[in-house]
């Protein structure tokens, strides 16, 4: 991902950046943070390409903006410091300028609207669902449940380093993993049983608040197979930064028969004791499902 | 001099203990908030120091448990914008210039203004001892960051912490509003004959604007967090959904204030730096009635775009369509005073001091973090962005680089005339380069960790985050030094006790400040200056 910041003191920076760059395999790895990235994990929803477009846009239109003020602040040290120009004007108005340093900046605001509404709007438009997962915060690892397949219910929690498998990341991978079939929409319902969390996954733009008492909802559609990690994102106390999230997207034909065994490995088995520790009384039964 | 009944002259005046515990002087507790604020910032930022010590290599090195690392960022966070930044800026700065430039001889309320600031040395304390009594469960200290979310801050800290931090930011709040009425009343009353509103400096129009934020945003702060004293201690659940409340209750009522206490930071320094560009460009301030209500429509637009912090907290499509519009509408009345500052450049005798070298770094880097700033008001984008770094480098730009560098700014332009002494030129200039890539070195790369995924509040990341990390840390390093170089110019301008002179900056200086004595008398303007 190309920067365009290019002033005094970042040249040195991006001059590192790019040889690391260049020293980096061309395939990074798919759903995960990669050394020295400038910009957005890989996307593989059609709304993370959207927020991709979108910023990349952005990100052009303020560079400009900031060489801009830059480029004005050089001449104005080198043309009008007090050597160059012994004389100093009493100019304190000029209308034209004004008008046009009012307008302007509204013209460009009005041009960034359309496209950022338009994604926002996209954001909030649900398909019919083909899947519906429910995340739920705990402090500190996820519960998630499939409420289509028999409520199929597992924990996932963070494997910790000394017990991590080669090719593992370290403090994102989990012991039990949410599985998603590829090219389906998935709704996700989110919510938490203690404090505030938030579920995300980077590669598929998605990122929702885990309030307890709401349940919030979001939605994705994976085009592609693979794992993508998120991390909580949204302060819960002392492990906030190790309750990580896993979603391996596979095949219809793996994502039938990976029900198949999770159901045999996760059914009815007596409530992990973890779970019973945090039982910290019931949420209502009147909880709404919050969108437009 | 004859001394009238009522006046005092230079023999009257209180010394010692009684001078500065019981003062009613705005300069003496100018002075007062001044050097509270080197402490605050002191302390504050040896805590971030400590953070970056931590973040600056993948796993856990330095911090027991990742819940102190929390601890640390709620007190750096807390201590900044109350103990450093809003104590130098408006109860330094706007104490000790205000009077001087608008003719008056001191502030309407001169023993409230002693209370204003003897409230802070208490607030702080309860801060800091907050950190070493119990929080959440088997810690001490509140590790929720500086807006306290609830239920972390809630049902999930019992510990007495939280209460210590709630009295301490309802003391620290007291404070700005006793200030805030203090400054309204001697502003609109007090300016000496013939300095109208539309003739006075834009520093006091600055101050009046934040005056009105702190009057109408910290009462909403005190509302939420007695609440979650209530919610804590007393059986209310207003941010308990089992009882029929709601956590995102808080995040409103935080943020509405919270949104215009980021203004309330940014307006005083927004108000020095155009008499600092003025009077080294020997210019007059360029559309002086556009950027007076420039800030006025900054700060009342401020109070209505508040939930642009919670685009991912469950508010509807519509509502988060409103923010981003509301938001977005305040790139135009900052924009009118960027470019405003560069045309009164333009055309000016430009001389590179100290304080016009922190200026020019001020309009840069503010620039820059306002630019991002106009991403994250995209809620599509926040959606990315929410909790990430490029929140982290964000708000550090417009705050360690914004903020701070008009803070420094204001120090090199008033520090002549408020000790006497002129401070080292070389060392000034030092401090100012140093500093400058020292803090761009901390948080530009912050922008790539956001954009890669990286949460805040994290103590701890996964590897790939390493590299940026790594750079980000030795920033800190290097701006450490930075503070280092500052004190040391500050001994040697106390040691050097060289002369400043009334005026040491020529004919750009022009308000009225500068045609008293460095520094002024301990009364001063006893006979009122008349304005043409």
């Amino acid at each position: 991902m190309k920067n365009g910041f290019l002033g005094a003191g970042r040249v040195a920076a991006l001059a590192g950046a790019a040889s690391f760059l260049a020293a980096t395999p061309v395939l990074a790895e798919l759903g995960q943070p990669r050394p020295w990235q400038l910009g957005f994990q890989e996307a593989v929803t059609p709304i993370m390409h959207q927020i991709t477009t979108f910023h990349d846009f952005l990100l052009i239109l303020i560079t400009v903006i900031t060489l801009f003020v830059l480029a004005l602040l050089v001449y104005v040290a080198l043309k009008f410091n007090s050597r160059a120009n012994p004389k100093p004007s009493r100019t304190t108005h000029n209308t034209t300028l004004e008008v046009l340093w009012t307008v302007v900046p509204i013209v460009i605001l009005l041009v960034i609207a359309v496209p950022s509404f338009r994604l926002l709007f996209a954001q909030y438009d649900f398909p019919k669902a083909d899947l519906t997962l429910k995340a739920i915060g705990n402090q500190w690892y996820w519960t998630y449940e499939y409420p289509d397949q028999d409520n199929l219910t597992f924990d996932a929690v963070l494997v910790e380093e000394a017990d991590l498998k080669p090719g593992q990341p370290r403090l994102l991978t989990t012991d039990n993993e949410v599985v998603v079939p590829v090219n389906k929409n998935v709704h996700v319902l989110v919510t938490a049983t203690d404090v505030l969390h938030n579920w995300t996954v980077p590669a598929f733009g998605v990122k929702v608040d885990a309030v307890p008492g709401r349940i919030l909802r979001t939605w994705f559609r994976a085009e592609k197979t693979g794992t993508f990690y998120g991390q909580c994102s949204e302060l819960c106390g002392t492990r906030h930064a190790f309750m990580p999230i896993k979603v391996r997207v596979v095949s219809d034909e793996e994502f039938a028969s990976w029900l198949d065994e999770a159901k045999k490995k996760f059914a009815s088995a007596p409530a992990p004791v973890k779970r019973a520790e945090l039982q910290k009384g019931n949420v209502p039964a009147r909880l709404a499902v919050l969108d437009r | 001099m004859a001394g009238k009944a009522g006046t005092a002259d230079h023999h009257d005046h209180p010394t010692g203990l009684k001078r500065f515990l019981f003062s009613t002087n705005h300069k003496d507790i100018g002075s007062l908030y001044l050097i509270f604020s080197i402490m605050g910032g002191i302390v504050g930022g040896l805590l971030s120091i400590g953070m970056r010590a931590e973040l600056q290599e993948p796993g856990m090195q330095i911090f027991a448990d990742p819940h102190m690392f929390n601890t640390f960022t709620t007190a750096h966070g807390l201590i900044m914008v109350f103990f450093m930044i809003m104590p130098s800026l408006f109860g330094g700065f706007g104490n000790w210039i205000v009077p001087l430039q608008i003719g008056a001889p001191d502030m309407a309320f001169p023993r409230l203004n002693n209370i204003s600031f003897w409230l802070l040395p208490p607030a702080f304390t309860l801060l800091v001892i907050s950190l070493f009594v119990p929080g959440e469960p088997g810690t001490n200290g509140v590790g929720g960051g500086w807006t306290i979310y609830a239920p972390l801050s809630t049902s999930g800290t019992p510990g007495p912490a939280m209460d210590f931090a709630i009295l301490s930011l309802h003391i620290a709040g007291a404070s700005s509003i006793l200030s805030a009425i203090n400054f309204i009343t001697t502003i609109f009353n007090m300016r000496a004959p013939g300095m109208t509103i539309h003739k006075m400096p834009l520093f006091v129009w600055s101050i009046l604007v934040t005056a009105f934020l702190l009057l109408l945003a910290l009462p909403v702060l005190a509302g939420a967090i007695t609440m979650l004293l209530t919610d804590r201690n007393f059986g209310t659940t207003f941010f308990d959904a089992a009882g029929g409340g709601d956590p995102v209750l808080f995040q409103h009522l935080f943020w509405f204030f919270g949104h215009p206490e980021v203004y309330i930071i940014i307006l005083p320094a927004f108000g020095l730096i155009s008499h600092v560009i003025a009077t080294f460009s020997n210019k007059p301030v360029f559309g002086y009635l556009g950027m007076a209500y420039a800030m006025a429509a900054i700060g009342a637009i401020g109070f209505v775009v508040w939930a642009h912090h919670m685009y991912t907290a469950g508010i509807s499509l519509n509502t988060q369509a409103y923010f981003v519009a509301a938001t977005m509408v305040i790139a135009v009345p900052t924009g009118v005073k960027i470019f405003s500052w560069i045309a009164t450049m333009w055309g000016g005798s430009i001389q590179f001091r100290t304080p016009m070298l922190w200026a020019f770094g001020f309009i840069f880097l503010f620039t820059l973090g306002g630019v991002t700033g106009v991403v994250l008001a995209n809620a599509g984008v926040d959606r990315s962005l929410h909790d990430t770094y490029y929140v982290v480098a964000h708000f550090h730009y417009v705050l360690s680089l914004g903020a701070t560098f008009g803070l420094f700014a204001g120090w090199y332009y008033w520090f002549p005339k408020i000790t006497g002494y002129m401070y080292s030129e070389f060392i000034g200039k030092l401090h100012f380069w140093v500093t400058f890539i020292g803090v761009n070195l901390v948080f530009f790369p912050q922008h790539f960790l956001g954009l890669a995924g990286m949460p805040r509040r994290y103590a701890d990341y996964p590897d790939a985050f390493a590299g940026w990390n790594y750079i980000s840390s030795m920033g800190s390093y290097l701006s450490g030094f930075g503070v280092l170089i500052f004190l040391f110019g500050v001994f040697l301008a106390f040691s050097r006790k060289e002369k400043a002179g009334d005026n040491p900056w020529g004919a750009g200086a022009t308000t009225l400040e500068w045609t008293l004595s460095s520094p002024p008398p301990f009364h001063q303007y006893e006979q009122l200056p008349r304005i043409k």
